[in-house]
């Protein structure tokens, strides 16, 4: 129907319903099925856990003394660490990523055709790889353990799986720093220029202090966007909170009414997390949308 | 000022600016064919000519901003079209304001007039302080010194650029259309303003549109047309009694 409609009717009556299904045809298909976190979306998670936590009561035989959000309570403080977890991954792959994410922008605005060409590969690579295959990727190239001499640098797997993820954020933090330095105005650079500032005074004291408002609402998404892939690392064994529900559900003996109840308990958890920095984001992006 | 040049032999009775033969192509449009100027000490040069005539261009070859292909420019007798031209060097003696202000935004009226002296020509923070203090006084922006560019209007961002530009201390002054893109109320204290600059001896090279100002305040106009010159003269003479047939036309458009 929607795909059609423009032409869908040749009842003159029935053009006007016919023009507005197209429109909310044609902005449904620019909005697009993004998951940007709404309160909506979150009511409705939170009704597919109690429904179920409710299905899985019922389903449960009677002389079983426990409840399903009994046993979840049971193992609510593994879960949570788990979800520690995930945010720490999160931070520091964060912090690891925008520094050096930070540098590759630069760089990919230098003067020097090597740099820059380096710097517009690397990230364009990284951001065009699935953030799964960087993941495997680290997890098999790099050793579990650096030796010098006699010093052993351990790299657990959770180091190797937060530098994985570091990478498709350091190449995203490089574009957004490279779109907001070019989003300047060039009568900038005309004017740095014509009062003899170098070029590095120029980047660092007049171009760059004019980014950061620009920069934060992309980066924040990025953020909500990293801490939610975290839990790709469960896939190649760190102990984040999905490895935990898995384990969890399998001491239970693999009981199929609990799937639903712990799996939505993990996605209220990053709910909760993600969505007021989505919100923050938007009113930053509004605030400064208006501002400039 | 502008000590750390290397002495080139130039002295105040040869032209502080003399362009020869010069060329700017930008791809495969020529937009300067041929320009040969040359500017005075003290001198009020005011160059006029349709859009796209390559005024806005002319001046920002003066201090390389752009490139030039061919030909010459010497500004106090140093050439300006030679591989490893120490542009900074040349910038400092330079000043240039803009059709769009170009004013630093995260910046106050002051710290905008502070920034390059301090941080270009290293200079002592409280001295620098002083200075722009009396510069953004002699614009008559009293009271503006901590405003943001935001908060003020075109005329007074106009005023904060030149004086930003004077406090590098230049030789030359070069305008870009400065009063452009302000309403008519506002040209005038800009113009106010470049007037009184020029009374103080300052060399300005202006392009305009202000056909009133150029024949009140310049002691020369050049109008140019296609990448050329075509005509230039004293003031008096050259609005009153133009020879060239564009140049008429283009007069009688303006006037």
């Amino acid at each position: 129907m929607s795909g059609s409609s423009e032409k869908a009717t040749d009842l003159p009556v029935l053009l006007p319903a016919a023009h507005r299904l197209a429109a909310a045809a044609a902005a449904e298909r620019v909005t697009g099925p993004v998951p940007r976190p709404t309160l909506w979306l979150g009511l409705m998670l939170f009704s597919i856990f109690a429904f179920s936590i409710g299905l899985a009561h019922a389903q449960g035989a009677p002389e079983e003394a426990e409840t399903p959000l009994g046993a979840l309570w049971r193992w609510l403080p593994v879960l949570l660490e788990g979800f520690v977890f995930n945010i720490a991954i999160s931070f520091i792959a964060m912090m690891l990523g925008t520094i050096v994410g930070t540098l590759l922008g630069l760089g990919q605005i230098s003067l020097m055709p090597a740099v820059r060409g380096s710097s517009w590969f690397l990230t364009q690579f990284f951001r065009n790889a699935p953030w799964l295959v960087l993941l495997f990727l680290v997890m098999l190239l790099v050793p579990f353990e650096f030796r010098f001499g006699d010093t052993v640098i351990p790299f657990p797997g959770w180091i190797k799986a937060t530098i994985g993820l570091a990478l498709p954020v350091m190449a995203n933090v490089s574009e957004i720093v490279r779109g907001a330095i070019n989003s300047v105005p060039s009568g900038q650079w005309e004017s740095s220029d014509s009062l003899a500032f170098s070029r590095r005074q120029t980047i660092f004291s007049i171009i760059l202090p004019q980014c950061y408002k620009r920069m934060i609402p992309p980066w924040m998404n990025l953020y909500a966007i990293l801490t939610m892939a975290t839990v790709l690392a469960s896939i190649v064994g760190v102990d984040e909170m999905m490895t935990q529900t898995r384990r969890a559900l399998a001491a239970e003996g693999g009981a199929t009414q609990l799937l639903v109840p712990f799996y939505s308990f993990v996605l209220i958890c990053f709910f909760i997390y993600c969505y007021p920095i989505a919100r923050l984001t938007i009113r930053l992006e509004r605030r400064f949308a208006v501002k400039l | 000022m502008a000590a750390d040049m290397a002495p080139s032999g130039w002295t105040r009775d040869e032209p502080i600016v003399k362009i020869t033969d010069l060329h700017k192509s930008f791809g495969d449009v020529e937009v300067l064919k041929g320009i040969d100027m040359s500017v005075m000490q003290g001198d009020v040069v005011c160059i006029i000519g349709p859009s796209g005539s390559g005024k806005s261009t002319l001046l920002r070859c003066v201090n390389a901003l752009v490139d030039i292909q061919k030909g010459s420019i010497l500004v106090e007798g140093e050439e300006i079209n030679r591989p490893n031209i120490d542009k900074l060097a040349l910038r400092r003696k330079v000043g240039m304001v803009f059709q769009q202000y170009n004013l630093f935004p995260h910046k106050t009226a002051l710290q905008n007039v502070m920034m390059a002296p301090i941080m270009v020509l290293k200079q002592d923070k409280s001295e620098v302080e002083d200075r722009a203090r009396k510069l953004l006084a002699k614009v008559r922006l009293v009271g503006k010194e901590d405003s943001y560019p935001g908060e003020l209007s075109g005329g007074q961002q106009q005023r904060v650029a030149i004086a930003r530009s004077l406090a590098m201390g230049p030789d030359l002054m070069l305008f870009d259309e400065v009063t452009a893109a302000l309403d008519p109320e506002t040209v005038k204290e800009v113009l106010v303003t470049i007037r009184e600059l020029a009374e103080d001896g300052m060399t300005c090279m202006l392009v305009t549109h202000e056909m009133g100002f150029a024949r009140e305040v310049g002691d020369h106009v050049y109008f140019t047309d296609q990448g050329r010159i075509v005509e230039h003269g004293k003031p008096d003479e050259f609005f009153s009694n133009a020879k060239d047939p564009r140049t008429k036309e283009f007069l009688s458009q303006i006037l």
